[in-house]
């Protein structure tokens, strides 16, 4: 069995309590809002992606349960001056990480510090938290009007 | 009558229990109350022994059937003081029941320019049913606001009234809050301006008494599992001459007297309001519930349940960092608060885990947060089998989530 201490890793207070790249970005060229209203999670996404489709810069605000603000702060970190094509690939492992069977270690390798985020499959009603930034990070990317809602 | 604690928690098959290895503390009454075994063995009985459709089988199990499903709207009837069973209706529940009234009797009598009135601290069942009627009629929708105690405020309240007030729904206790609104007032305010009152009971019904005809109320609605029942049933009661009034709500069987392709006859009440088979069991397990309730007595329940608030509340002033969400003067059962640095829905997973069952959420009051100006709150809310010691296990849970986020 999960113990608590396995979803609440001290990595993840950490960004809780100091969450990284938090803020307004000013100027952007994408950004998105997304919703949890299960919990009232609310989160702003802003990215600059650059010609060379490197994205430059990325900012989140909002508020959220320690999941959700956690897991967008590593987010955002895992991806500043990354290429477009490296979010479409940890989005994928993420995905799977936070899904995948309770027997099944995370990779480690393709996740880096994500992985820290692996305890949340122990908690089904707590995915959604930590999936947020992400379904929103790709609606920005995308340019999607609508908000997005995990449900 | 004299409150056994001990027996009253011996009722209760399913608080008897491990939650990853810790002893259930069940503190999500508000959301849906615990079954005596009373209920679970009068829903047992009646699939293991007489089960069969109501009102027009012959055979024996029919007219069992039949039997105890109208008993149980004598039960109801004189549970809340209706003047007869003709003004009890069964639903699938409050929600049900509340667009029951604002579909039927709304569609008939509100208008343009009309106005409903409700307060800020009703749960989204008596909302959203007001604002689609008045989408669909023209009519505007306003709001009783409240004070930070989550009071209503009283004097606000007598200047919104007006001629064109047509109805007024209020929740006799809020679910977020605690609160108890003073209801006998405030119906007769209402009423001196011509406007009807629907009581959303759906929190109250298990906590204090109800007087449908001391207390003048037009509709009160309830479900059956917030007062130890089965989930899926509900009630309507509401006066005799609105009923009659009333255009029906859905069309089917059981709702009629007599179908040609060119008419159709309406039954008598209450049946008329009730169209297709029913939740017979759970109506009749409502009913048991009901006499268990009966069997304690409000008096014990009401002395017992305040005792409980008292302790919990004493905790939670004494809390660092805790801040309460609803202190009104007249409040019960509920204990709703946030915790500096820790998110709510982190207070309920972290408490999970220590075998504490709490909400934490909007607990569909959404307008509740945004008083607030809190995304969520996390809500311990009390019924007649808790505990002391479970109160404990409550503040030593929060104290272990308090201190993994300092």
């Amino acid at each position: 069995m999960f113990s608590l201490g396995d979803l609440y890793q001290q990595v993840i207070i950490d960004h809780t309590k100091s969450p990284r790249n938090f803020g307004k970005l000013d100027p952007c060229n994408h950004d998105a809002e997304g919703y949890n209203p299960l919990c009232g999670d609310q989160l702003h996404i802003y990215l600059q992606i650059n010609a060379d489709n490197i994205i430059e810069a990325i900012k989140f605000e909002g508020q959220g349960c320690s999941i959700s603000t956690a897991s967008a702060s590593l987010m955002t970190e895992a991806l500043k001056g990354k290429p477009v094509a490296e979010f479409e690939r940890l989005f994928a492992a993420f995905h799977h990480m936070a899904t995948a069977d309770m027997e099944e270690a995370p990779d480690e390798d393709a996740l880096g510090k994500l992985a820290v985020l692996s305890g949340v499959k122990e908690f089904p009603s707590r995915i959604k938290c930590a999936t947020l930034c992400w379904h929103t990070l790709k609606a920005a990317i995308e340019d999607k009007a609508e908000p997005v809602r995990t449900e | 009558m004299t409150f056994d604690l001990a027996s009253i928690r011996a009722d209760f098959p399913i608080l008897h229990q491990e939650i990853y290895g810790k002893p259930l503390v069940y503190l999500d009454n508000a959301a849906t109350t615990q079954k005596p075994q009373i209920v679970i063995d009068t829903l047992r009985h009646y699939y293991e022994k007489d089960n069969a459709n109501i009102h027009r089988g012959v055979h024996t199990l029919s007219e069992r059937a039949t039997k105890d499903y109208e008993a149980t709207r004598d039960t109801i009837r004189s549970f809340f003081h209706a003047a007869s069973t003709k003004e009890v209706i069964f639903t699938r529940g409050t929600t049900d029941s509340i667009n029951l009234v604002a579909s039927a009797w709304g569609s008939a009598n509100v208008q343009a320019g009309d106005e409903i009135l409700i307060s800020h601290m009703e749960h989204h069942s008596n909302i959203v049913p007001w604002q689609m009627l008045c989408e669909r009629s023209g009519a505007t929708l306003k709001v009783i606001p409240m004070n930070e105690a989550g009071e209503l405020d009283l004097e606000t309240y007598a200047n919104l009234l007006s001629e064109r007030t047509k109805l007024v729904g209020i929740v006799h206790m809020s679910n977020a809050l605690g609160t108890i609104n003073p209801i006998a007032t405030m119906i007769a305010q209402a009423h001196a301006v011509g406007a009807k009152v629907l009581i959303d009971g759906a929190q109250a019904a298990a906590h204090v008494p109800v007087d449908m005809q001391a207390l003048d109320i037009d509709f009160y609605v309830t479900s059956a599992h917030k007062m130890y029942g089965p989930t899926g049933v509900g009630v309507l009661i509401a006066k005799q001459a609105i009923l009659e009034a009333m255009p029906p709500y859905q069309g089917g069987g059981d709702m009629i007297l007599m179908v040609t392709f060119e008419k159709t006859q309406y039954n008598d009440l209450p049946h008329k309001f009730e169209a297709g088979t029913p939740n017979i069991a759970g109506v009749i397990g409502f009913g048991a519930a009901i006499k268990y309730i009966q069997s304690i007595g409000f008096e014990a329940i009401e002395k017992r349940e305040k005792e409980l608030l008292a302790y919990a509340t004493k905790l939670a002033q004494a809390f660092t960092g805790l801040r309460q969400i609803g202190t009104a003067k007249d409040k019960a059962c509920v204990l709703s608060f946030v915790l500096d640095g820790v998110h709510p829905h982190d207070l309920g997973t972290i408490l999970d885990r220590e075998g504490v069952a709490i909400r934490a959420g909007h607990h569909c009051a959404m307008p509740v947060m945004q008083f607030y100006k809190v995304p969520a709150t996390a809500r311990a809310s009390f019924s007649i089998y808790n505990t002391e010691a479970e109160v404990d296990a409550l503040f030593a849970a929060l104290t272990k989530a308090r201190d993994m986020f300092a």
